[in-house]
């Protein structure tokens, strides 16, 4: 009998953790901070009160309700936590580069709530992050929004399941040469990339048709209409034609954002927002009239040709044509620190701390669909919150506090020499990762194992 | 006339109210030598203190004079009134102006082929010309160590002022053999070999490294005795590491090769540096103790173990001088050598204090490198490598106003500049015109 509660108890666990997973939510008043709410201007002395994991309350000599946690930050500046509108951290693998058109895949099946990955983000102030799949296709997988509750072992709990759907598509240089030149197939070339994309709505509209005419059908007496054979693939683009997934795309030249756009209208779709798009600053007008914006890096340039004409002034001067922008990471490494990335818009083109401040909160929240959630510090949005010593774009700025639902994950004062969770069993001596100078830190090409020891390693470098 | 370019240029100032640049682009397009007073500053010398109310006078490529009461004579004066001088910053490892385009083989020329080549000189490969450069001075990075990668002894690295048209032109007169110190570590998370595999090509490698090395000495011990000798341009160029004519750059980075390294330099009485040094916190003492100068980076790194604190790399530089480490930085980069600042100022504010982040760009690389008679500090008599900036330039948001190398004004553009002047009010704008 014991016996039995336990399996049962242990299958209603299980259960219990895929649908239910009820992710942690605290209370806590952060008192005396200078208040970086990024859209409602900044507040002196502030008190920030958070209850069951929202913003409650922001002013001035607030008290703590009974058994409310209080930080005193006097002197200290609270911002917004961070989100990274480009990243591939806590990700198992990254590419199923097999086709160029993989829809049906689902970043969510990948999320590890183990890696290491995740806590540094934390110590860097970055409290979700859109974990998304690589660029090898030129439609890719299906993106995880995480928040990053640290701890957690069941991944459901990492996953914003209140997020939108978003999915990754990829232009130019990476999709041609792991399908064009790495397997013979289009796209070799980027009018193949438009080719692809184009067929494969097409497609999809047909496959929409299909259920239609068999939905509408099968209602009417004595039919003999069989369904069509349910195709995940195609109905992930359906999905995407009919508003319901925001696309995200890895693009970088002029041309291919000019041809994105041109191709979104055609098929009417609205939900566009561009990664990487080094040249985005060539068509910025056309960016800010069609699209949800560009996520781009704050420096990053010359690492491939498609990023040889680039400017570090690339996110001034989309900001400055009226371009939602974010600055993203892509990177493990950057991600640590996207609070001085973004402090790198002031250094070239001088925005104000708002506009800078902005980049890494509440543009990439409106990018990923949850600027009503998160990405500012107002009353009854999700208390996603992070304690800094010094302004957090001065470069001296070191994160004391970050907070995911009102809940601390990363404490200064508390962190451990070994933060991790799990040690492998596996491992008898832990491995030293060294820098490797022709390898960098980001993993848009990561999983193309074969590939790479097909061209013996030739594309070892730059990845994203 | 010449009223009219003023009023052209202040009308034209006005128009780029978000203008992020210190000088006009196009007001100059070259970098021009000539005697140049930099006028009433803040003087961050690094050696001798900060100086209020301070002039600094270029002469012949050189700082003629430091001072609060310099006669401008017939130097074309430069205004710096609430402005701050310091010297320009020296990266002290960098693959700068040896690769246009990272991932285009074709323009890649940090890595020869084979293992043993340290004849293959850096200064050969520098392109004075790579987009890079421009875009690395205007952030007050003014020298750089150029140093090759590849097999077990890659080449001759060397070090460059950001100015010139000729690779004799930069060369800053330093030059070292480079040592990929034999590693136990992997090679990035790509990298796929067994423990056993990692361990057993470490071991290789060390033994190679000494079979060499015996081979170096034994081609410089004939050489002095006068022996003929076949051309032999590996050796030749290795026996200058034997004879200490020329440093030994080794790079090292896991604390156990770290140790190797140590043992390995013991007994040879040549002169070392260590570079990169990524775990030198774990052996800080021993490094310390060895007297071996280190330069050190890239700051804003990862951890190299996933049991590391999230902040090991930030706090590498200020563990190891902490412990007695004479300590200098690096990026490690190529395209973005400008970022040196910012790793400098992670060090700083992870544990090694505004000075020493300052001396570890500054001074400390020069006298590693044995040139600090020349580079380092704002002194009389050093050559004129100085910036201009509107405050730290440690802090992202100051503006770097001038830029001078060799005594060079240099102007304060290049590529992404320039697009930014032509993109920011695209025309035709939305609609064709």
């Amino acid at each position: 009998m014991k016996k039995l509660t336990l399996i049962l108890s242990a299958f209603l666990g299980l259960g219990m953790n895929l649908t239910f997973a009820q992710a942690p939510k605290g209370n806590i008043l952060i008192k005396n901070a200078t208040v970086l709410t990024v859209t409602q201007g900044t507040q002196e002395n502030a008190d920030v009160l958070v209850q069951d994991g929202l913003i409650k309350q922001i002013g001035k000599n607030l008290n703590a309700p009974a058994g409310v946690e209080t930080i005193d930050a006097t002197g200290k500046f609270l911002m917004p936590g961070i989100i990274d509108a480009h990243s591939h951290v806590a990700l198992d693998v990254v590419n199923e580069g097999t086709s160029p058109i993989t829809s049906e895949v689902r970043m969510k099946d990948m999320v590890n709530p183990y890696e290491i990955g995740i806590y540094r983000a934390l110590a860097g102030g970055v409290t979700v992050s859109h974990a998304m799949h690589g660029s090898a296709n030129v439609i890719g997988g299906q993106n995880a929004t995480l928040k990053h509750r640290w701890g957690s072992s069941n991944p459901a709990d990492i996953i914003m399941q209140d997020a939108p759907r978003t999915i990754k598509f990829a232009l130019g240089e990476n999709p041609t040469r792991v399908h064009g030149r790495g397997n013979g197939i289009q796209p070799r070339t980027r009018m193949g990339v438009e080719a692809v994309i184009r067929n494969g709505f097409n497609e999809a509209i047909q496959y929409k048709k299909a259920w239609e005419a068999y939905n509408a059908g099968k209602a009417q007496k004595g039919n003999t209409l069989t369904p069509p054979a349910y195709n995940e693939r195609l109905q992930t683009l359906v999905d995407i034609l009919d508003g319901k997934i925001i696309v995200h795309c890895h693009s970088y030249r002029a041309d291919e954002i000019y041809m994105m756009i041109n191709v979104f209208r055609d098929f009417g779709i609205k939900k566009l927002v561009f990664q990487h798009t080094n040249e985005g600053f060539k068509v910025a007008p056309e960016i800010a009239e069609y699209t949800m914006g560009a996520s781009v890096f704050a420096d990053w340039w010359a690492y491939k040709m498609e990023v040889y004409y680039s400017t570090a002034f690339n996110a001034a001067i989309l900001q400055k044509n009226g371009v939602i922008t974010s600055i993203n990471s892509d990177s493990a490494e950057l991600i640590r620190h996207l609070y001085h990335e973004a402090a790198k818009t002031q250094r070239y083109g001088g925005l104000t701390d708002e506009e800078a401040l902005a980049m890494i909160t509440i543009n990439p929240a409106k990018q990923l669909g949850l600027d009503s959630k998160i990405g500012s510090i107002e009353v009854g949005k999700q208390a996603d919150l992070v304690i800094f010593d010094h302004h957090p774009l001065s470069v001296y700025a070191v994160p004391q506090m970050t907070f995911v639902d009102g809940v601390k994950y990363f404490d200064i004062q508390k962190d451990k020499d070994d933060q991790r969770q799990i040690v492998s069993a596996t491992e008898m001596v832990e491995p030293v990762y060294l820098r490797n100078a022709e390898e960098d830190d980001h993993r848009c090409m990561q999983d193309l194992d074969a590939y790479y020891e097909a061209f013996q390693g030739a594309f070892m470098g730059h990845k994203h | 006339m010449n009223k009219i370019i003023k009023t052209f240029c202040a009308a034209l100032l006005a128009t780029l109210p978000f203008a992020a640049m210190a000088q006009i682009d196009g007001e100059f397009v070259k970098p021009r030598s000539g005697k140049f007073l930099l006028q009433n500053a803040t003087v961050v010398t690094i050696t001798k203190g900060t100086l209020n109310n301070t002039s600094v006078l270029i002469e012949n490529g050189k700082i003629a004079q430091v001072g609060s009461n310099i006669a401008a004579g017939d130097a074309e004066v430069v205004d710096c009134t609430g402005m701050f001088i310091y010297p320009g910053m020296i990266d002290g490892g960098t693959r700068l102006g040896m690769v246009e385009v990272s991932s285009v083989a074709e323009t890649v020329d940090y890595a020869e082929n084979g293992n043993v080549t340290p004849n293959m000189q850096a200064l050969t490969t520098i392109n004075p010309n790579s987009e890079a450069i421009g875009v690395t001075r205007v952030s007050g990075v003014t020298t750089a160590l150029a140093v090759p990668t590849g097999g077990l002894f890659p080449g001759t690295a060397a070090l460059i002022n950001l100015n010139g048209y000729t690779p004799d032109q930069m060369y800053g007169g330093f030059k070292a053999i480079v040592m990929n110190f034999p590693s136990s570590g992997r090679r990035g998370r790509f990298d796929r070999r067994s423990d056993e595999d990692v361990k057993k090509d470490a071991e290789k490698a060390i033994k190679e490294a000494n079979d060499i090395w015996e081979k170096a000495k034994n081609y410089w011990e004939l050489k002095k005795s006068g022996a003929q000798l076949q051309y032999y341009p590996e050796m030749e160029q290795l026996s200058k590491a034997v004879s200490g004519e020329l440093p030994l750059l080794i790079v090292v980075d896991a604390a156990a090769d770290i140790q190797s390294a140590i043992k390995w330099v013991a007994d040879k009485k040549i002169k070392v540096i260590f570079s990169g040094v990524a775990e030198g916190w774990r052996v800080a003492d021993e490094i310390a103790k060895a007297g071996i100068p280190v330069i050190t980076g890239p700051v804003q790194d990862l951890p190299t173990r996933e049991s590391d604190r999230y902040d090991a790399a930030y706090a590498n530089a200020g563990k190891m001088a902490k412990a007695g480490v004479k300590v200098a930085l690096r990026t490690d980069e190529e395209e973005n050598v400008r970022n040196l600042p910012f790793h400098a100022a992670y060090a700083a504010a992870y544990g090694l204090g505004k000075e020493e982040a300052w001396k570890a760009v500054t001074i400390n690389t020069a006298e590693i490198l044995g040139v600090q008679d020349q580079y380092g500090s704002v002194e009389a008599g050093k050559r004129a490598n100085l910036i201009v900036s509107t405050g730290d330039p440690f802090e992202t948001k100051t503006q770097i106003m001038h830029v001078f190398i060799d005594g060079y004004r240099i102007p304060l553009s290049n590529r992404h500049i320039r697009l930014y002047q032509e993109f920011l009010e695209r025309s035709p704008g939305l609609k064709a015109n």
